[in-house]
């Protein structure tokens, strides 16, 4: 699904990722959930914009089935993309916004579901500026979750989220991995992690660190959650520099 | 690009500072016409007001733009979108959307003057024209300013500063440079020099065609002779353009390689 060979990126002085080799493939049938993690400025956002084609790598190839990425727009038609901080025209309505999204990407939809399960239909003629930052979120999910993309990466995606949207997006998300679809996820929220993931990448310095399953990173590292699991790994790097 | 043009100008065009904006010259345009009753007269005082007034709001409104509606462009380019396409929509509806407020504000007072029975008509028209001309040019000097640099306070003071060097300094350093040059020919250096502020090349434009340039004297019958020709005002025209297509083409540029 996603190949990923080399790929070097440097913003200014800071080398944020240094040939990072990374593959994740699905099984057709019943897709998965990835997590991407590490500590902050490891290059999980770097990571997934260059996959996005918002961050343009200095080296590297960047392959989704098969086909080159680099500097293409039309195979975002097969993404879904849900941004870290949601952000949008203040004077345009709810309605007006996903009349717009859907106008820019000519593919069917299912939005009316998604309004009816965040409960966002008393907000569809209010304008987004007037909207509180929970709610701006719950329209940010439906305009991710709307479409029937192959992969859908989603960077934070439980920011503001109150317990029943919380738990909505996590039933979307189960829902779209029995459709067969990879998720792509990075988070801090590690009870979300482990709760939703099947496998684990963990970024460090640039590069892939450790990639393998919730069993594995627990075994590896003798812990019995991935919370101590994850610290136990930044710890024994820690003292290995130092 | 016409989708991104249109949800860009719509957002625009519901946003109060528009109505502020157009309010304004709606004012402004009653207030001269109908104070002065005398149209060239308020056609000048116009021309003074847009050369420097549209540069302005042109830069300020183009970086504010770019600046608020970073995540929300951050949203478009997952969209399978050409980013050409993103800018160049965005650009066209700041734009576009400023200079309707331009147009349709000054418009209404001179339509209600009964302008269509003088023969100011095409002295109107050419302000407005070069007032549109001015809005599409700083708004492409600003999107280019804004691109180039992430910190908005840092991009809020060059674009300032480009308006502030094409509305005054540039001025006054081509008075010094006439000054202390006053013993060679002068009339080509300050042809070439009014070409590259488009601000200048917008007043001459505008004052040459409202017959007043016998008040300029010598340098005025250089550039009546220049600009007064069909060929001098193609070739003004153009260079307008020019200011327009370069910086244009920049920010597709530019946009190419940012990384968001």
């Amino acid at each position: 699904m996603i190949k990923i060979k080399n790929l070097h990126k440097k913003f200014g002085k800071v080398e944020v990722l240094k040939g990072l080799d990374l593959s994740i493939h699905s099984n057709t049938s019943s897709g998965g959930i990835v997590a991407v993690l590490g500590p902050n400025g490891s290059g999980k956002t770097t990571l997934i914009k260059s996959i996005l084609g918002m961050v343009i790598p200095d080296k590297g190839e960047i392959k989704l089935q098969d086909k080159n990425i680099l500097k293409k727009h039309q195979y975002r038609n097969n993404i879904n993309y849900l941004p870290q901080i949601a952000n949008f025209p203040s004077n345009l309505s709810v309605k007006e916004l996903i009349k717009m999204v859907k106008d820019l990407r000519p593919k069917p939809t299912t939005d009316n579901n998604l309004i009816d399960l965040f409960g966002l239909l008393p907000f569809l003629d209010k304008k987004l500026g007037n909207l509180s930052g929970g709610t701006k979120q719950k329209v940010n999910i439906l305009l991710t979750f709307m479409f029937d993309s192959e992969l859908i990466i989603l960077d934070e995606p439980t920011t503001g989220l109150d317990p029943i949207s919380l738990l909505n997006l996590k039933k979307i998300i189960l829902e779209e991995k029995q459709k067969g679809k990879t998720i792509l996820i990075t988070s801090h929220i590690m009870s979300f992690v482990e709760e939703m993931a099947d496998e684990i990448v963990f970024l460090l310095d640039g590069k892939i660190y450790f990639k393998g399953t919730l069993v594995e990173i627990k075994q590896s590292t003798n812990q019995k959650d991935l919370e101590h699991a994850i610290a136990a790994i930044l710890t024994t790097t820690n003292s290995k520099f130092n | 690009m016409f989708k991104i043009l249109k949800y860009s100008f719509y957002d625009l065009m519901r946003s109060s500072w528009s109505y502020v904006y157009f309010l304004f010259y709606l004012a402004l345009g009653f207030v001269l016409l109908f104070l002065n009753n005398d149209v060239s007269k308020a056609v000048i005082t116009l021309m003074n007001v847009i050369v420097v007034l549209t540069p302005l709001i042109g830069t300020i409104f183009g970086v504010m733009y770019y600046y608020n509606s970073r995540e929300f462009t951050e949203l478009l380019l997952a969209q399978p979108l050409k980013r050409s396409t993103i800018f160049i929509g965005q650009y066209l509806g700041v734009a576009l959307s400023l200079s309707l407020s331009l147009i349709i504000g000054l418009g209404i007072p001179f339509l209600a003057y009964g302008l269509l029975q003088s023969n100011a008509i095409f002295n109107f028209t050419s302000l407005l024209l070069v007032g549109a001309f001015l809005t599409f040019i700083f708004v492409a000097l600003a999107f280019n300013i804004a691109l180039s640099h992430e910190n908005k306070i840092k991009g809020f003071g060059y674009a300032i500063l480009v308006w502030l060097f094409l509305a005054v300094i540039y001025d006054g350093l081509f008075l010094i440079s006439l000054v202390m040059l006053q013993e060679y020919p002068l009339d080509k250096f300050s042809l070439i020099a009014t070409m590259f502020n488009p601000i200048d090349l917008s007043r001459i434009l505008v004052l040459l065609k409202l017959d007043i340039s016998a008040l300029l004297g010598y340098t005025g019958a250089v550039f009546q002779k220049f600009f007064g020709t069909n060929a001098g005002m193609l070739i003004s025209f153009f260079v307008l353009l020019l200011w327009v297509i370069l910086p244009a083409l920049r920010i597709i540029y530019i946009s190419k390689r940012k990384d968001f």
